[in-house]
């Protein structure tokens, strides 16, 4: 034992043997003890014993992660873009602003397609939700949320409702009603509820049952109905920011992304993750799944886009250039998967050949950053919303 | 200048932030190279001449070389680096962002750069700066400056007359300095306060979301059931097989090549694409339930038995071919165990029951043949009511039907002649004369519709249109 020079600053009853001693203060799992000399004395080599093992776990944990990374590099016999230099160059492609949907009075932050390929739901930082035609360009529902930063939104996919949430670290379903009579926020219903922000979520494939990511670094399933709680998902070291499901036809999986600079898949049956990654450099704030389920990308604030292949469980692509310095926001890919397009902070839009990966175009129009994009279900379009309050439909 | 203490933490910034200002910074340290930056120019303003000037035009020009891309591209770039802070005009109007001409700008120096965490503080703001203005041009406050001048005034009233000292001293520090610098200490200064002051409607580009939590803060790091978790999750993260990579990349490459001509961003839109021509017959031609299909659309139905259940009229055709195979019980009972496995908690346990009677049960209607253990396991878990009960039999009738029926059905004569018989829309050619321009049809919102054009995806065990 070193020397210790310690101040008597009590004398009382120690809160572990409860002699009448003098005591100094213990510190354990951060609330603070007033232990007697003899037992703070123990629970020194009892630290001792414990911080022993801790450094042994972990290095028992670093080994076998640089043993993982060791498994993957062996099946990892050719890069993407040497595979890909067979496929034949995209052509030239014009996209450009096609509607402008103008009526959030502040910044958009997330949108969902209808499964109708021409509806789209809206949310925005001062609580308001707004149903579009974005073809005609027609507001055809609009309902104010009791929280500002409405983070999260999504389409039913009957069509007949919309979830949404955010600083109110709930997620709520609003059945949508063309009813004069009808305030549609008198039907609301809360669903799931949180200990944080809500950051995204998503219906399943109906109207019972939603898929929600928090602040408070977990994800949950939902029942609509009952706001019942269905399973839930541990494992996130941090925020939650983003959620997408797989397209797989045995569809049970969905991937999230969050602060902690992981992507994790889940099994949405037994709550467990049965993949992670960890290649980016900073928060996760968008995943998306390739068209076919077998692999998914994410963008990031490290200003880099990732594609990772679920099959051979590693990192196969990444869509970055030195002139991008902003995080990106969001991403979707295009039908066939071979375009991915992101959304940045910088407020343009980047558009990636997958294949190749190198940059096809980039696109100008927002004002300010790019928060939330979506291709249309059908593939004729995407749309992108930014905190300059509007929302562009390009194709 | 800045009376109060040095610079902030990092910690200070939030993460995405600084990440980006560092970036900025290396960008703009890279500019001013002697050897390889900007070129730098003495730029003569009047009669004072200020040294290590470059142009708005040189600026962009550096930009597009450096990084390869567009001249317009490193506009906006370089612009955004003005609206940082980091570059600021010599002369003209000092508002934030780059003209691509001949305006003679400056980099910033790093004592102001946004991410050395001064914290701006009322004190500097208002008082030393703001009432250096004032004394040395009455009048010279913009409307936001006066009303904050007048609220700092009344709130650190009993420190007046020390401010008015400090700026005063300032001031006449400062006109002991030449006139050139002293026109870039003030253009510097004012750069700084428009970045972290910006006027009212002004963009703030230092605007954040709702905060996240710190990655170091949030959890316990050192915890032993931490890293027994990695330690197990890497073990069995260890015992999955993997497949090779050349394997996996191929698939993409087929995918795409497949689905490549049903992307219409990448190949055009027959007869179509409403949002280019503002004409919907596109959607009409393709609506969920249409009597008869486009090419492209009965084409897909090939590529994967998940693209033909997902589309209802390809669903609806492969019902009717394994009606005439006798295998239709397969479908529906996979279309109950889809309706069970999302639909609500409430309908679970009548569900199960309705199921079991009519597909499982050793005297059911349209019983499933599946084989014993599958049955036996299935059987077994019944009584636990939960959506995910019929999974295992779920997936064995699918793969049955993937494996069997469906290769069949796209070498049947049904197929054959659907895809015969579909249609190939003529393209619209593009209106030339925008006056002419279609009115966009507006169309029923699914919202109002009793039963949704689209049927949901899964229906009743009946077969019926089954919706609550």
């Amino acid at each position: 034992m070193c020397d210790q020079t310690f101040l008597v600053n009590v004398f009382g009853s120690c809160d572990k043997c409860f002699k009448q001693r003098a005591l100094r203060p213990v510190f354990k799992k951060s609330q603070q003890l007033n232990y007697c000399s003899i037992c703070a004395e123990i629970m020194a080599t009892d630290g001792l014993h414990e911080s022993e093992t801790l450094a042994a776990l972990r290095s028992e944990a670093e080994g076998l992660k640089g043993k993982l990374e060791e498994e993957r590099a062996k099946l990892h016999d050719v890069e993407l873009h040497q595979v890909a230099e067979r496929v034949e160059a995209l052509g030239q492609f014009v996209m450009k602003t096609r509607r402008t949907l103008k009526g959030h009075g502040n910044k958009v932050l997330c949108m969902d397609w209808c499964r109708d390929k021409r509806r789209i739901v809206s949310s925005s930082q001062d609580g308001k939700v707004i149903v579009w035609d974005s073809f005609t360009t027609n507001k055809e529902h609009a309902v104010t949320m009791p929280c500002t930063w409405v983070m999260a939104c999504a389409y039913a996919p009957s069509g007949c409702a919309i979830a949404c949430g955010g600083l109110d670290n709930k997620c709520s379903v609003y059945p949508l009603t063309f009813d004069k009579n009808e305030n549609m926020a008198a039907k609301k219903r809360s669903v799931a509820m949180h200990t944080n922000y809500l950051s995204a979520c998503s219906f399943t494939n109906s109207d019972m049952q939603i898929l929600t990511a928090s602040g408070d670094g977990t994800c949950a399933l939902w029942d609509v109905e009952s706001g019942q709680l269905l399973q839930s998902f541990h494992g996130h070291g941090a925020d939650v920011l983003c959620l997408d499901l797989a397209p797989s036809e045995t569809g049970n999986t969905f991937v999230s992304g969050g602060c902690d600079k992981k992507a994790m898949v889940w099994d949405m049956r037994s709550g467990q993750c049965v993949q992670a990654f960890e290649t980016h450099e900073s928060d996760i704030n968008s995943v998306r799944y390739y068209p076919s389920g077998d692999a998914f990308a994410s963008g990031s604030d490290d200003a880099t886009c990732r594609l990772y292949d679920l099959r051979a469980d590693r990192e196969v692509a990444i869509y970055s250039k030195e002139s991008i310095i902003f995080g990106a926001s969001s991403v979707d890919f295009s039908l066939s998967g071979r375009l991915l397009f992101a959304g940045y902070n910088d407020y343009t839009i980047n558009v990636w050949d997958v294949l190749k990966g190198a940059r096809a175009s980039i696109l100008f129009g927002h004002e300010n950053r790019v928060s939330t994009l979506r291709v249309s279900p059908d593939g004729t379009a995407f749309c992108s919303g930014s905190w300059d309050h509007t929302l562009r439909v390009w194709a | 200048m800045a009376t109060t203490a040095g610079p902030g933490t990092p910690g200070g910034r939030p993460r995405a932030q600084i990440l980006r200002l560092t970036k900025m910074e290396r960008v703009v340290v890279s500019m001013q190279d002697p050897d390889q930056g900007v070129r730098i120019r003495s730029q003569r303003l009047l009669i004072t001449v200020i040294p290590h000037a470059v142009t708005g035009s040189d600026i962009v020009e550096w930009l597009a070389q450096k990084f390869c891309v567009s001249e317009e591209e490193a506009l906006h770039l370089g612009d955004l680096l003005a609206q940082h802070g980091y570059i600021y005009p010599l002369r003209g109007p000092h508002s934030l962002g780059l003209r691509p001409d001949e305006t003679p700008y400056r980099f910033q120096t790093p004592y102001f750069w946004t991410s050395t965490l001064w914290p701006a503080a009322e004190l500097d703001y208002g008082t030393i700066y703001l009432t250096k203005k004032n004394i040395r041009n009455e009048g010279a406050l913009v409307d936001h400056e006066k009303e904050h001048y007048d609220q700092l005034h009344k709130k650190i009233n009993h420190m007046w007359d020390l401010v008015v000292m400090q700026a005063q001293e300032q001031l006449r520090a400062a006109k002991q300095r030449r006139k050139g610098d002293r026109l870039v200490t003030a253009r510097q200064e004012h750069t700084y306060w428009l970045v972290n002051r910006p006027p009212p409607g002004a963009p703030n580009v230092l605007e954040q979301g709702p905060e996240r939590s710190s990655y170091t803060a949030s959890r316990v790091q050192m915890s032993s059931d931490f890293y027994k978790q990695e330690i197990e999750f890497s073990r069995k993260a260890l015992g999955r097989t993997r497949v090779k990579s050349s394997i996996c990349l191929e698939g993409y490459l087929k995918f795409s090549n497949q689905h490549s001509p049903h992307d219409h961003i990448m190949s055009g839109c027959l007869p179509s694409n409403p949002w280019i021509t503002d004409d919907d017959t596109y959607w009409v031609m393709n609506a969920p339930m249409v009597a008869v299909p486009t090419k492209l659309r009965v084409e897909r139905w090939g590529f994967s038995f998940r693209e033909l259940l997902d589309d209802p009229v390809g669903r609806a055709h492969f019902m009717d071919f394994l009606q005439k195979e006798f295998s239709v019980e397969n479908l529906s009972f996979w279309e109950a165990c889809e309706e069970l496995r999302f639909g609500g908690q409430a309908q679970v346990p009548d569900l199960v029951d309705a199921v079991y009677q009519q597909f499982l049960a050793p005297s059911a209607a349209c019983w499933v043949n599946i084989d014993s253990r599958t049955m036996e396991r299935t059987l077994e878990g019944l009584p636990q009511s939960h959506c995910y009960v019929l999974d295992d039999a779920q997936l064995h009738i699918y793969m049955l039907m993937k494996k069997d029926s469906y290769p069949r059905f796209l070498k049947s004569d049904m197929y054959k002649g659907l895809l015969a018989e579909a249609v190939i829309p003529l393209e619209t050619k593009r209106r030339v004369f925008s006056f002419m321009r279609k009115p966009r049809h507006s169309s029923p919102s699914p919202a109002l519709l009793p039963t949704s054009g689209e049927p949901p995806a899964t229906s009743s065990a009946a077969g019926g249109k089954g919706e609550d």
